[in-house]
């Protein structure tokens, strides 16, 4: 007894349990194990023995270890420790409805995957493309293309929206879920996800992957001794890239880069937006200037405009204000305080929104201020998909900001 | 005016274009008399009289002012938005293998973030004996090792699959760099935590994890993750950029640049893969059939010439030519490299300046007497299991046009008479 003691009293780390358990076990024992002994596979050792080389294992893991670090808390596992599995582990008590999915889908995710899901611009479509993945350009999206639906829920969850992951709850993350396949014709309108039904819903493209097989495909192929001379009969350019005319051109980016550059060195908003409004500057730095014309200098307060900049953010991935600022989702911004409403050149608006604007109605400031709180409750059918700012200082901070960019 | 242009450095791409001009008119007079004593010689320049930037003007040292062409760069209409994006290392104007920080390509899946050594922490939880937290403190307290590797993400030369697009090496070939990193193996951390109850290793996997929003979880099977996966703190010396994880980024060699999870947060030990969003929806090639291959993770050998090239012409004219380029591979060393200066119908080997070392770039050379007549030039690597670089149209064969990553395919650039040139492909 007293030999298998010393064995486990050897254990400094081993938790209080584990402690407990070798005691009893060890006032028990029949016959001390000798240290040297062999390993024993798990089939044909007595329960005793497992323990026994538990127990060892876990002396050999803390030979090994070095001491550092700290052992983790349940609590902070649970934090961080949110990844959900194809069989759908992982994945916490919840449900969502598709119409509850929608409402949220058109608050947090149209305004870059639009309505139904199509995608605006270059962001990601997450519906539709059925049977394209032979096609010469596929449209991989959730429907036809991601093989497991957990994918989605873990991506949402953690990811999602982009600015504001980790916000949304397990179940407005199952609702909105739900609403994607909803939109690639996967549940009905009636659908609704939950933790339970989850493994039930089939992702087409299930079967549609292989692993790696290049070993297998390429690599004989491409290990043959080259040929090093009069390889082929003749050589013909078949393509150019400047056909396309697609790469960037270097030097109007360099100057743009140096601009920044310049207006960056004192890197302060405000000394930016000074730069800007001032129209008497030296040569070198009005060339940084983007919009070098005078806009009621005194009317702008620095740091508010500062702080706007920052809530702007928001708004950037569909409007563009300053120089070379053109229409996206949303339309350019300059000058728009105290611009007629629906009225950028080029940008297509809900007919509300032109309505409004021919009625003679323009962006005021307070105008401005109530469609931010609210855009859907001031422009019914706006097309613009954002839910709106909550803080009145935001809103305020915002309209200074784009007061900066008067034409 | 001088003054003007230098402090542009950015119109040294004009001055290059000028220059080619001027070139060809001077060509072969290389070894000639010249006509005017030159007067940066003759006369006493401003720099050889005056004084110069006296110590600490830079406390951090940036590239001189004539050398601000050499940036990373965009191609803006690739992405949706910046914040979710790629650009590409100046590879056209660098030598040598080691790619400095700050020109090294970024790629970013929800903006580079910064987060403070102090405030960092990483979890090992799962399939260990006990789930640990380390902090950035802890880390530096474990034996380290030092390792030259090249990170090239799976898209690199991918907007090149269906046909010559992008006109320069950077655009290309960019999404590459090559650095030596300081860390702790991922071995010594996985052990830490001790791994005698895991199990049988041969079928369990890491998943990998970073603090940012995206969070980029990549799954590793514990085969690589116990061979030569890094836990990386320092890179060329210094710490992490932010761009590029600060402070601790995964360094996975060899591998698909995703995998290399910055701002490291959370690895756990599991008996599967996670089948993330990177390793489903991305970083998977489709078949011609519609089929698509995952756990594509190996990047395999790979080379182009880095100059000539289109953002590099030659500016002087024929005569003495040095060619050089770049060459890599993820299944090991570079042990040759074979140049073409007529689209792949002769072939001649190029010298290696360094042997290939293991999983990093290898830089190569081939000086060659240009008469000035056009070229197309290409280069293949050859690395130590005897693979060989193929052409564009040996990978279509196997892969069908509608593959984005894993475009390893041999380059063509068409170098013209007046020594600019263009990507090109050729039969």
């Amino acid at each position: 007894m007293s030999k298998s003691l010393k064995l486990y009293t050897a254990l400094g780390v081993a938790s209080a349990a584990l402690m407990t358990g070798a005691y009893n076990f060890a006032d028990r024992s029949i016959a001390p194990m000798p240290l040297d002994a062999p390993r024993l596979s798990a089939e044909s050792v007595s329960p005793d023995m497992m323990f026994i080389a538990a127990a060892r294992a876990q002396e050999a893991a803390d030979a090994k270890r070095i001491g550092l670090g700290r052992e983790a808390l349940p609590e902070e596992i649970a934090a961080w420790d949110v990844d959900v599995r194809p069989d759908g582990s992982g994945l916490p008590e919840g449900s969502g409805s598709v119409m509850d999915g929608e409402e949220l889908f058109v608050d947090y995710c149209a305004v870059c995957h639009g309505d139904f899901a199509e995608g605006v611009d270059n962001w990601p479509s997450l519906a539709g493309g059925d049977d394209t993945l032979a096609d010469e350009d596929p449209v991989k999206t959730v429907g036809s293309y991601w093989p497991y639906l957990s994918t989605a829920w873990d991506y949402v969850h953690r990811s999602m929206p982009f600015g504001a992951a980790q916000t949304l709850s397990a179940d407005e993350t199952y609702a909105i879920v739900a609403y994607i396949l909803y939109s690639n014709y996967l549940v009905d309108d009636d659908f609704v996800l939950t933790k339970d039904n989850f493994l039930e819903v089939e992702m087409p493209n299930a079967d549609g992957f292989i692993v790696d097989d290049r070993p297998e495909t390429e690599y004989g192929r491409f290990s043959e001794e080259p040929c090093m001379e009069n390889c082929k009969d003749s050589v013909e350019i078949t393509m150019h890239a400047t056909i396309l005319d697609v790469t960037p051109d270097e030097q109007a980016e360099a100057d743009a880069a140096e601009a920044m550059e310049e207006a960056n060195a004192d890197t302060s908003a405000d000394e930016q937006i000074e730069a800007m409004t001032e129209t008497e500057e030296p040569a070198a730095e009005s060339e940084a200037a983007a919009e070098p014309e005078a806009a009621e200098p005194a009317a702008l307060d620095m740091a508010l405009v500062e702080k706007g900049e920052g809530v702007f953010r928001q708004c950037k991935a569909c409007h563009q204000v300053g120089e070379g600022a053109t229409n996206r989702v949303g339309p350019q911004l300059n000058g728009i305080v105290g611009h007629p409403m629906g009225a950028i050149d080029g940008f297509r608006y809900s007919k509300t929104l032109e309505g409004m604007g021919e009625e003679g109605m323009v962006w005021s400031e307070e105008n401005l201020a109530a469609f931010l709180e609210d855009p859907r409750g001031y422009v019914k059918g706006t097309k613009m998909s954002f839910n709106g700012l909550r803080k009145d200082e935001d809103i305020d901070a915002v309209i200074e900001y784009l007061k900066s960019f008067s034409q | 005016m001088t003054a003007d242009n230098e402090k542009k450095g950015a119109s040294r791409r004009a001055f290059l274009k000028g220059a080619v001009a001027a070139g060809g008119a001077v060509a072969g007079a290389g070894m000639a008399r010249a006509a005017e004593p030159d007067p940066l010689i003759t006369e006493v320049q401003e720099w050889a009289s005056g004084l110069g930037e006296g110590v600490d003007a830079t406390p951090y040292g940036m590239p001189i002012q004539y050398e601000s062409d050499v940036i990373r760069r965009n191609v803006e209409w690739l992405t949706a938005d910046t914040i979710s994006s790629i650009n590409f290392t100046p590879i056209h104007a660098l030598d040598g293998t080691i790619t400095p920080q700050g020109c090294a390509f970024e790629r970013h899946h929800s903006g580079a973030i910064e987060l403070k050594k102090e405030d960092y922490r990483l979890m090992i939880n799962g399939l260990v004996d006990k789930p640990m937290i380390f902090t950035y403190a802890d880390l530096e307290r474990f034996p380290r090792e030092n390792h030259v590797y090249f990170c090239e993400c799976a898209a690199n030369t991918g907007m090149e699959w269906a046909g010559a697009q992008l006109n320069g090496a950077q655009f290309t070939h960019g999404m590459i760099h090559n650095m030596e990193y300081s860390g702790v193996s991922l071995r010594t951390l996985l052990t830490e935590a001790g791994m005698e109850t895991t199990g049988d290793l041969s079928d369990k996997w890491v998943y990998v994890e970073g603090a940012d929003a995206s969070s980029n979880g990549r799954s590793i099977p514990m085969d690589k993750a116990l061979d030569d996966v890094l836990v990386a703190f320092k890179a060329n010396g210094e710490a992490l950029r932010k761009e590029h994880g600060y402070p601790v980024r995964l360094v996975v060699p060899g591998w698909e640049g995703n995998m290399w999870v910055k701002w490291l947060r959370r690895i756990e030990v599991m008996d599967g893969p996670v089948e993330s969003r990177e390793e489903t929806s991305k970083y998977t090639d489709t078949l011609e059939d519609g089929t698509s291959r995952k756990w594509t993770w190996v990047m395999d050998a790979k080379s182009v010439v880095t100059s000539p090239s289109p953002q590099s012409p030659i500016t002087h004219g024929p005569g003495p030519l040095v060619i050089t380029g770049l060459a890599w591979s993820g299944q090991g060393k570079i042990t040759r490299v074979d140049v073409s200066t007529d689209g792949g119908m002769n072939w001649q080997q190029a010298r290696l300046a360094m042997e290939g070392q293991t999983k990093a770039l290898t830089r190569f050379y081939l000086e060659i007497d240009w008469d000035g007549s056009e070229m197309l030039l290409q280069s293949r690597a050859h690395d130590e299991t005897g693979y060989v670089q193929p052409t564009k149209d040996a990978l279509r064969e196997v892969r069908g046009e509608n593959s984005i990553y894993h475009n390893n395919c041999i380059q063509t650039w068409w170098v013209k008479e007046n020594g600019e040139a263009e990507n090109v492909e050729v039969s």
